[in-house]
């Protein structure tokens, strides 16, 4: 059996977009990855050359996290929230705000669920990040849309029909 | 405009999808007002709206001629939301490599199997 480890995004309602990713391991180990901050800040790295000074986690239902990252040439860009949701290997459910607001509506903060299910020592990963309004989300989808396409107006198009 | 403020204002203008039809239109030759308004069912005031919303994000210009005032897309500022894009993709891409890569390491001290990759990132 080989292991899809493509990202496959979807927008199955109208408020959120839903990214699916496979990883040879078993959840429990996805989880740790996604929960332990000595762990996460080793991949939750963003671009090449970037890096994460800051990861706090508060894991317990209430509690906060709270990201920040530095670039190469200084830029800093930061994001937290409060975990709702805390089902350790199988599921995983914080609020979520970028410091820039760059797609938060008027700070309001999305809300991301993370599934982890488990097959034959493999685990499938499901991103479902819920968007404060549809014009938000409309705006990420579009991101993610246009990205993976072909230069030029062939990408527009793609953007454009989303 | 700071280039994040920019990026603001063309994500705020393609979240409208009335305004990205209007740009899926203006990438087959550039249109007047009256010309956009037809498809649309909209009055012309609306569309004129939508156009400044568009133009203010550096999506479209309007050309000098006063009668007509025609509508063209601006590839350099589209070109400059897809580098963006293409980037904000990356990121996804390369956190998942980098978690690929830290979950072979944590099988392989817990002496689960670890499958050869085909290509280390």
């Amino acid at each position: 059996m080989t292991i899809e480890k493509t990202l496959k995004i979807t927008a199955p309602t109208d408020r959120e977009i839903v990214v699916v990713r496979d990883f040879d391991a078993p959840r429990r180990l996805v989880f740790d990855c996604m929960t332990k901050p000595e762990l996460l800040r080793r991949w939750m790295l963003g671009p090449p050359g970037w890096t994460m000074p800051v990861c706090e986690i508060d894991l317990r239902v209430g509690g906060a996290y709270r990201y920040v990252w530095l670039g190469e040439n200084g830029e800093e860009m930061g994001m937290g929230g409060v975990y709702q949701e805390i089902s350790p290997p199988d599921r995983l459910v914080a609020t979520e705000l970028f410091d820039t607001e760059m797609f938060d509506a008027a700070g309001e903060p999305s809300l991301v669920t993370s599934e982890l299910a488990e097959h034959g020592g493999r685990t499938t990963l499901t991103t479902t990040i819920r968007y404060p309004s549809k014009a938000v989300r409309d705006a990420m989808l579009a991101t993610d849309m246009a990205a993976g396409m072909e230069a030029g107006y062939a990408r527009l198009d793609a953007l454009l029909a989303a | 405009m700071t280039p994040s403020d920019q990026l603001d204002a063309t994500f705020a203008a393609l979240a409208d999808p009335t305004r990205r039809a209007i740009l899926a239109r203006l990438v087959t030759g550039e249109a007047s007002v009256t010309e956009l308004a037809e498809p649309f069912a909209m009055s012309q005031p609306a569309i004129s709206k939508h156009l400044k919303v568009l133009e203010r994000a550096g999506l479209i210009s309007r050309g000098r001629d006063a009668q007509r005032r025609p509508c063209r897309i601006e590839a350099e500022a589209l070109a400059g939301v897809n580098d963006w894009l293409e980037r904000y993709r990356q990121v996804w891409d390369a956190n998942f490599q980098r978690l690929d890569n830290l979950l072979d390491e944590l099988k392989a001290k817990e002496g689960l199997p670890v499958a050869r990759r085909r290509k280390d990132s």
